[in-house]
C-alpha cells in the first residue's frame, strides 16, 4: 500500500496562526501508524498567500487533500479516510 | 480547533487585520469594515446565535487591538472613530488589560451548587459539615444559602454521592491575587490596584474575553514617521518563530523597524551585576537574596509582598540595561521592546527608555501583514552577540544558572526556584520574607509565569519545543564572563 505523505506546513503564517502546536504530531504519528504514514515539515506551501488566505491557516497536506485551520484531531482524522481506516 | 484555540485564532487574525487596515490608504474605513469582512452577509455563522452578535463581538475584540479599553465603549462609536483616535493619541495607557464582558454572560458565577444528584439521603453528611449554617433540606433535597456559603467546599467532598459541586470562574480561578471578579452584574472586570499583570487571566478564560490593548497603532504609526525604530527582542523569542534569531532579525528589519538588539545582551549584565551583589550581600551576613529580572514579580512586591523588598537584589532587568544602552547608541530613536507577556507592558510604561511593547502574538501577525516569512531571510548578526546564559533567562532555572556561571566560585550559590507565582508559592515567599530566611538556599530565582518567559501569556510556541529550540541554539553560544 501506499504510504501516506503529511507535510506540516512550518512557514510563518502557518506558524504564527497556530501551526506551532502541530509540533505534537511528530511524537504521535510514528507512534500511531509506524511507517505508514510518512510526516515531513514544509517551508510555507503557498497556501496563506492566495487570496489573503491566512484566516484558514494553519495548513496541513495530507496526499494532495489540504487541511486548512488545521488541528492534530483533525489531521489524524484525514490521515484515517486516506488510510481507509 | 478547541473553544481556546479558536478565541486565540480569533484574536490574532483581528491583529493582522488591523496592521492591514493601518498599511492601507484608508486605515478609518477600512478598520470599520473588519468586523463585515470577517462575518459576511449569509455567511454561515460559526460560533454565536447570529451575523450581528458576532459582529459586535468583533468590533470589540477590534477596540481592544486599535488600543482602547471594551469596558468604555458605549456602542455609540464606530471603529473608524477609534482608528482616528488611534491615529491621534500621543499617550498609551498603564491599564494593560481590557474585559470583553460580553462573553462573560455565559459564563456561571462562582458558587457551591447542588445538582440533582442530591438523593436526599437521611445522613446528611453535608449538613452537619457545614460550619456556616449555609445547608438546609427543602423538599427533601439539600439547598445552599448563597448569603452564608463561604466556598469552603466542606460539603463538596462530604457527600459519598458527590452530588455537591464547585462551579468555577476561570478568570477568577487563575488569578493569584485575586484581582478579577465577577461582579454582581455577572461581568468580570479587573481591580487594577491588585492586578500585578501575569496575564494568566487572558489564557485561563475559554472565550478568551481578556484582551491586552494592543500599542500595535502606536508602534506603526512611529515606523512611518521618519523617525529611528529600535526592536528589543526579549531571550524567550528564540523558538517562538520559524528560523533562528538572525533570520529573524532581518525579519524585523523588512517589517519596518531599523535595527534589533537582542536583551539577552542586557541579561549579560543583570547576570554579572547580580553575582556581585550576591556576594556583597553573602558577605554582610543575608541569609538569602531574590531576583529581580521579572516583571510580573515586581509588581508582585510592589503590591502585595512589600516585606520582601530587602532581599529583592536591586540589579535592574535585562530590558532596563538593553534599553539604556539602546537609547545611548541613538538618542532620537524610539525604542519597541519585543516581549512574551503583559507583566512587561508595565514594566516599559515606567521606564522612560522603552517607548513602547509588543508581545510575540503582534509581531506575528506583522509578519503576517507584510507576507514576511523568516525561513526565507538571509541572516544579519547582532553589533554585541550575547552568551548562552544570556539567552537562557527565558526559562525557569536559566537566570538562576546564569548568576552561578557569572561566579568564579559557582559552590557558593544554592539556588531554589519559584517557577510560577500562585498561591502557595506567594505564601512560601511571604515565610520567608518574614522569617528571613530560606532553609537550605541562599538565591532564589522567581519568575511569575510556569516554565518562565517561555510560559508567558502571549507566546506563540508550546513550552516543551520552545525550550528545546532554546537549547540547541544557545549550545553554541559562549559562556557568559565571568566577574
Ligand atoms: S472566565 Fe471570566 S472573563 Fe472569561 S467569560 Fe468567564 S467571567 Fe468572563
Ligand atoms: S493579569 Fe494576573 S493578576 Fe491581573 S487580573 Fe489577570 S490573573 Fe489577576
Ligand atoms: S505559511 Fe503555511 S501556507 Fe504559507
Amino acid at each position: 500500500m501506499a504510504k501516506v505523505e503529511v507535510k506540516v506546513c512550518l512557514g510563518t503564517t502557518c506558524f504564527v496562526m497556530g501551526g506551532s502546536n502541530l509540533q505534537e504530531l511528530n511524537d504521535i504519528i510514528p507512534q500511531k501508524y509506524g511507517d505508514k504514514v510518512e510526516l515531513s515539515a514544509a517551508n510555507c506551501l503557498g497556501l496563506c498567500s492566495i487570496n489573503w488566505e491566512y484566516s484558514k491557516a494553519p495548513y496541513v497536506k495530507v496526499n494532495e487533500e489540504v487541511v486548512s485551520e488545521a488541528t492534530v484531531e483533525k489531521v489524524l482524522e484525514e490521515i484515517d479516510k486516506q488510510l481507509g481506516n | 480547533m478547541n473553544n481556546m484555540g479558536q478565541a486565540i485564532h480569533l484574536k490574532k487574525e483581528i491583529l493582522v487585520r488591523i496592521i492591514k487596515a493601518f498599511l492601507s490608504d484608508d486605515f478609518e474605513r477600512q478598520a470599520r469594515l473588519i468586523p463585515y469582512d470577517m462575518r459576511p452577509k449569509g455567511m454561515e455563522v460559526p460560533y454565536r446565535c447570529c451575523v450581528y452578535k458576532e459582529r459586535a463581538i468583533i468590533k470589540d475584540r477590534t477596540i481592544a487591538g486599535l488600543g482602547f479599553p471594551i469596558e468604555e465603549d458605549d456602542e455609540t462609536v464606530s471603529l473608524s472613530d477609534y482608528a482616528k483616535q488611534a491615529l491621534e493619541r500621543t499617550q498609551i495607557s498603564d491599564k494593560n488589560l481590557t474585559v470583553l464582558q460580553t462573553a462573560c454572560k455565559g459564563c456561571s458565577t462562582n458558587r457551591i451548587y447542588v445538582t440533582d444528584l442530591c438523593q436526599g439521603c437521611v445522613a446528611r453528611p453535608c449538613q452537619s459539615t457545614c460550619k456556616f449554617g449555609a445547608i438546609s433540606i427543602i423538599n427533601g433535597r439539600s439547598v445552599i444559602d448563597d448569603t452564608k456559603c463561604k466556598k469552603c467546599q466542606m460539603c463538596v467532598n462530604a457527600c459519598p454521592y458527590k452530588a455537591i459541586v464547585k462551579i468555577s470562574v476561570p478568570c477568577e480561578d487563575s488569578c493569584p491575587v485575586g484581582a478579577i471578579k465577577k461582579d454582581e452584574t455577572g461581568f468580570a472586570s479587573i481591580d487594577y490596584d491588585k492586578c500585578i499583570n501575569c496575564g494568566r487571566c487572558t489564557a485561563a478564560c475559554p472565550f478568551g474575553a481578556v484582551h491586552e490593548r494592543s500599542q500595535i497603532i502606536d508602534i506603526l504609526k512611529a515606523i512611518k514617521s521618519d523617525k529611528k525604530v529600535i526592536a528589543m527582542i526579549a531571550p524567550s523569542i528564540i523558538g517562538q518563530f520559524p528560523g533562528n534569531i538572525y533570520q529573524l532579525k532581518t525579519a524585523i528589519i523588512n517589517s519596518g523597524f531599523d535595527d534589533v538588539y537582542e536583551v539577552a545582551q542586557g541579561a549579560d549584565i543583570t547576570a554579572n551585576t547580580e553575582a556581585k551583589e550576591f556576594t556583597g550581600r553573602m558577605e554582610e551576613g543575608q541569609n538569602f537574596m531574590t531576583t529581580s529580572c521579572c516583571a510580573g514579580y515586581n509588581q508582585l512586591i510592589k503590591k502585595h509582598l512589600p516585606e520582601i523588598k530587602p532581599f529583592v537584589s536591586d540589579t535592574k532587568t535585562p530590558l532596563y540595561y538593553t534599553a539604556e544602552i539602546v537609547k545611548k547608541e541613538h538618542p532620537d530613536a524610539i525604542t519597541v521592546f519585543v516581549s512574551p507577556c503583559v507583566a512587561k507592558r508595565a514594566e516599559g510604561f515606567e521606564n522612560p527608555n522603552v517607548d513602547f511593547v509588543m508581545n510575540y502574538e503582534e509581531l506575528g501577525a506583522l509578519f503576517i501583514a507584510k507576507k514576511i516569512q523568516i525561513l526565507d531571510m538571509e541572516e544579519s548578526k547582532y553589533i554585541v552577540e550575547s552568551s548562552k546564559q544570556g539567552r537562557n533567562f527565558g526559562y525557569s532555572g536559566g537566570v538562576a544558572e546564569s548568576v552561578k556561571k557569572s561566579l568564579k566560585d559557582e559552590d557558593s550559590i544554592k539556588p531554589c526556584i519559584i517557577n510560577g507565582l500562585n498561591k502557595d508559592s506567594i505564601k512560601q515567599l511571604k515565610k520567608y520574607a518574614t522569617s528571613g530566611v530560606c532553609e537550605g538556599c541562599n538565591l532564589v530565582e522567581v519568575m511569575c509565569c510556569e516554565g518562565g518567559c517561555i510560559g508567558g501569556n502571549a507566546t506563540i510556541n508550546n513550552q516543551k519545543t520552545a525550550k528545546k529550540l532554546i537549547d540547541n541554539f544557545t549550545q553554541n553560544s559562549e559562556d557568559i564572563s565571568k566577574i
